[in-house]
């Protein structure tokens, strides 16, 4: 089969759609990004807690925004960038975009069922209750479903190809329930809050709130950028490692 | 700063439970999901060093 080429500057950027060129890339920058998130973190808890000033209606129980929104808003962009990388597999044929789908599915789902829970903890002193069946969060219900659903649907299929087609499938098909989560607290009157946060208007909290929170979301979105890179390179040795490159890098001691 | 002393910042102004719950259940599987992703690791590296590698994947 030939190599389809896509050249920009000078570099051959699907060079990189290979596993065995990507999978010591992937090794070099992991550290970079888990770093950036340690970082991140920390600055974004300091300003979190001891920067924020205490909200005048909520008290101190709001200060799980700095968990929360970023959570929920990592459970979605990975779920759209999963959908993405199963479709690009599927057009293109490409193992690895099929492996970054498959890598991606896990920290998604961890990140869907802590802004389920976060926003749990949250609900019980503001609205009194855990859990409502409203809009927003039966919608965030459903997103958690669809991470596990991908993954037991793959874990089932012996056959990586098939498992690949058949997970980008189900990916693709659950990206309806994105702009449903998104604009769920609009198109529905819901319990839930509208946006914090948007392009359009002013932020109606205080600046030091929101950038504990901007710090959480960065931290959260390097911490799943390093898990996934991590993780993808685990699928690429799982899938390769009867091929000569996987035998070479072993021997040489290659990390 | 909100806080008078470390008890005060314990206390979350009454919401412990929910502040405390809320973030140590984030931490908990964070740590999780870093010790499942080193242990998968080190099984898919055991595997491609082990007998099995050079065979037919």
């Amino acid at each position: 089969m030939s190599q389809p080429t896509l050249v920009i500057g000078s570099i051959n950027w699907f060079r990189y759609a290979s596993p065995q060129a990507f999978y010591p890339l992937a090794g070099a920058m992991i550290p970079w990004f888990a770093w950036a998130a340690a970082a991140l973190c920390v600055a974004g808890l300091y300003t979190g807690f001891f920067v924020a000033p205490t909200d005048h209606q909520q008290g101190e129980a709001y200060r799980i925004i700095f968990i929360h929104v970023p959570a929920a808003w990592m459970s979605m962009f990975i779920y759209v960038v999963m959908a993405f990388w199963a479709g690009v597999g599927l057009v293109f044929n490409t193992r690895l975009s099929h492996m970054m789908a498959t890598a991606l599915a896990p920290t998604g789902a961890l990140f869907t069922f802590l802004a389920l829970w976060t926003g749990s903890l949250w609900g019980k002193p503001t609205w009194g209750t855990w859990w409502v069946w409203d809009a927003r969060l039966t919608s965030e219900l459903i997103l958690l479903f669809l991470y596990f659903g991908f993954m037991a649907l793959q874990a089932a299929i012996d056959e990586p190809r098939r498992a690949d087609r058949a997970g980008a499938v189900l990916a693709l098909v659950g990206v309806v329930n994105i702009p449903i989560i998104y604009f769920s607290v609009q198109w529905w009157n819901t319990l839930h809050q509208g946006a914090s946060v948007s392009l359009t208007s002013a932020p109606t909290m205080a600046a030091t709130m929101l950038a504990g929170m901007l710090l959480m979301a960065l931290a959260a979105w390097m911490y799943s950028i390093a898990a996934a890179l991590h993780r993808v390179r685990s699928i690429i040795l799982e899938r390769e490692r009867g091929a000569d490159w996987v035998a070479e890098y072993r021997q040489a001691g290659k990390p | 700063m909100s806080w008078g002393s470390w008890a005060d910042f314990f206390a979350m102004g009454g919401y412990a439970l929910y502040v405390w719950g809320s973030y140590a259940v984030t931490a908990g599987l964070i740590a999780l999901e870093v010790i499942m992703l080193i242990l998968r690791r080190r099984n898919a590296l055991k595997a491609a060093s082990g007998p099995a590698a050079g065979a037919k994947p």
